[in-house]
């Protein structure tokens, strides 16, 4: 134990002197993600907001042959402005984007409404363009309000009441909580933290196999009178520190962005306090050490740091792959992925998150299983550390 | 003392070493010499136990190499070829590094680390990292370091690779000293003359045989050359390339 101790020391020493390798794993994987998370959602919230205050700009073709729609749209806040000279024109316009969305009003459009014939208006649009399609689908929207009051003031003038249109009423319940909401858009958290926990041990776990043989550094190390398993074990606890600090880092600096997300403004709020934090840790515990011995594991099996580096970036990957599927699939957590790691983490956050109640056995089994993995990969690092071809 | 006894080694079809034997007495000094890819390093490392032997034994103070290998390292100070030192580290810690694992006492490292530091003339450097070390400082770095806890059996695989007039004389000057000491030192090199100059027995290996091996006179009678290249040379052929 002291000289996997001595070995731990040393390389936490080392690792804390390479100010340039620290500063990318501690810094870059842990913090940058949730600041970019953090912009990119107010990004695209500012966006959600700005849209349904703004006035639309609509080119229209014809404007005096509607008078009345006009005045209606620009009652929802749509104002008309002068469009391209016809519809031929305004379709080329919106093919090169000059204009998102035209709308043409034929000549024949107010005869054919006091005849009582559908009368026909144009709505062109890209909608393969999703920022057109916003701008559409509000104008679409303006137009069926529009149909919808014309038809309810005929009716009315056979003396029908409007609402024999309406055969439906449709009341739509969202039984979704701010809190489930969020779950939703912050499950994207998880691979945040497993990212940012594997990318800090990244560097250590290379360093301790590959980059030792490279340096010349391992031959002297194996000749002194250790056994080889010290040396692993206390290698790997160090990855695990890095790990975990660089976790931790993960954690804070996204309780920090959430504080600077308008999430209330949609409607979301993440149960994301000190306490969700510090469960999260205490959750995410024994995913370290998988990830540290997989990682040790994949880079002693390489012949250079090269190498390693480009199968370690493989690993980083690995672990967020069950999420991923998991979070296309929208699969609700059952008590068998409770004995994936990574996957069973990622499910006990979105719980938390959503401040659900947290099944106990659920968290034994993610605990129990993800040691398990832990230990196995462990003492599978062990045994290749001791083969003869470690040295290359 | 390193007694070693009719050592079989292959990498795949490569035959490393067949069947290597010798030894190496205390208070004297023993030559591994022979052309590269002779089988030098890999009977070395043999001996620090990173390699196990196919067949054949060896032992350092009566422990074996292959079957008891914790208590044989507890027995040497190893240099291995092109040893590497860690970048981030200062001279002293790297040094002092290598004490605390090979179990020496807290209240001693210092006192080790200060000897060692002074015996080699590290002093100078020994504050700094040794990243951007020159190489003969690298060298006197790591022979501290195999030699910090004050081993009985001393190791070195060609430590003279790389250094410089002054840099070979202290570290002559070292191995001289330590065999005065009535230490066993045992080291590699493949220049005649450096061998020739420093010791008392000489094993000339060559396609992971042993040609001869005897005192400097010795190896002049029986390849009857009165030059030591030729007799080099002359005892190189008298091994059967496989």
């Amino acid at each position: 134990m002291g000289t996997s101790f001595t070995v731990f020391l040393k390389e936490v020493l080392d690792n804390f002197r390479d100010r340039r390798t620290l500063g990318s794993a501690l810094l870059m994987g842990p913090i940058f993600g949730p600041v970019l998370f953090a912009f990119v959602i107010n990004l695209s919230i500012e966006r959600s907001l700005e849209s349904a205050e703004t006035t639309l700009e609509l080119p229209v073709i014809g404007q005096e042959h509607a008078p009345n729609l006009l005045s209606f749209l620009h009652s929802r806040n749509i104002d008309a402005v002068e469009g391209p000279v016809d519809e031929a024109a305004a379709m080329e316009a919106v093919k090169v984007g000059t204009h998102d969305v035209v709308l043409v009003i034929p000549e024949a459009f107010g005869e054919q409404l006091s005849e009582m014939i559908p009368a026909r208006v144009a709505l062109i649009s890209d909608q393969a363009n999703s920022d057109a399609d916003r701008d559409a689908r509000r104008a679409r929207n303006a137009l069926r309000a529009y149909q919808q009051t014309l038809a309810g003031t005929r009716v009315m003038a056979r003396g029908i009441n409007p609402s024999t249109l309406q055969p439906l009423n449709i009341d739509e319940v969202d039984v979704s909580t701010p809190s489930g909401r969020s779950a939703m858009l912050l499950g994207m958290m998880s691979y945040f933290f497993v990212f940012a926990a594997l990318m800090g041990g990244m560097y250590l776990a290379i360093d301790t196999t590959a980059g030792e043989r490279e340096r010349g550094s391992l031959e002297p190390l194996l000749s002194l009178p250790v056994t080889r398993d010290q040396l692993i074990y206390g290698k790997i606890a160090a990855t695990c520190l890095f790990m975990t600090l660089s976790l931790m880092l993960s954690l804070t600096a996204f309780y920090v962005s959430l504080k600077f997300m308008p999430l209330e403004q949609l409607g979301m709020t993440p149960n994301f306090g000190p306490a969700v934090v510090l469960a999260a840790l205490a959750i995410f515990l024994p995913f370290i050490l998988v990830g540290a011995a997989l990682m040790t594991l994949v880079a002693s099996f390489t012949k250079s740091y090269r190498e390693a580096q480009t199968w370690l970036s493989v690993v980083l990957i690995a672990p967020t792959m069950p999420i991923l599927i998991v979070s296309i699939l929208t699969l609700r957590p059952r008590t068998e992925f409770m004995f994936i790691p990574s996957l069973s983490q990622h499910l006990l956050l979105v719980d938390m998150v959503k401040n659900e109640p947290i099944n106990g056995l659920h968290v034994a089994i993610s605990v129990a299983s993800t040691l398990v993995i832990g230990i196995v990969l462990t003492w599978a690092c062990a045994r290749l550390y001791r083969r003869e071809g470690l040295l290359g | 003392m390193i007694i070693v006894e009719d050592i079989y080694k292959s990498f795949g079809k490569v035959k490393a070493l067949r069947g290597v034997s010798f030894d190496a007495p205390d208070g004297k000094i023993t030559g591994l010499l022979g052309p590269n890819g002779a089988g030098k390093s890999t009977t070395l490392r043999v001996l620090y136990t990173v390699l196990k032997p196919d067949s054949g034994s060896a032992n350092i103070d009566g422990a074996d190499v292959a079957t008891n290998g914790l208590a044989a390292r507890e027995k040497i100070g190893a240099l291995p070829h092109g040893a590497g030192l860690y970048p981030h580290l200062t001279a002293r810690e790297n040094i002092a590094y290598f004490a605390r694992l090979c179990g020496l006492d807290k209240s001693e490292i210092d006192d080790r680390v200060d000897h060692i530091v002074k015996l080699l003339e590290i002093g100078e450097f020994a504050e700094r990292r040794t990243k951007g070390f020159s190489q003969g400082q690298r060298t006197k770095v790591s022979l501290a370091r195999a030699l910090v806890h004050d081993p009985q059996n001393i190791i070195l695989d060609e430590p003279s690779n790389g250094l410089d007039v002054m840099a070979t004389r202290s570290l002559r000057e070292l191995i001289l000293k330590l065999k005065d000491d009535g230490r066993c030192v045992l080291f590699s090199s493949h220049v005649m003359q450096e061998v020739a100059a420093l010791c008392d027995d000489i094993c000339i290996i060559a396609h992971g045989r042993v040609a001869i091996d005897d005192s400097i006179d010795g190896i002049r009678q029986r390849t009857g050359c009165d030059d030591i290249e030729d007799a080099f040379v002359e005892a190189i052929h008298m091994v059967e390339p496989e």
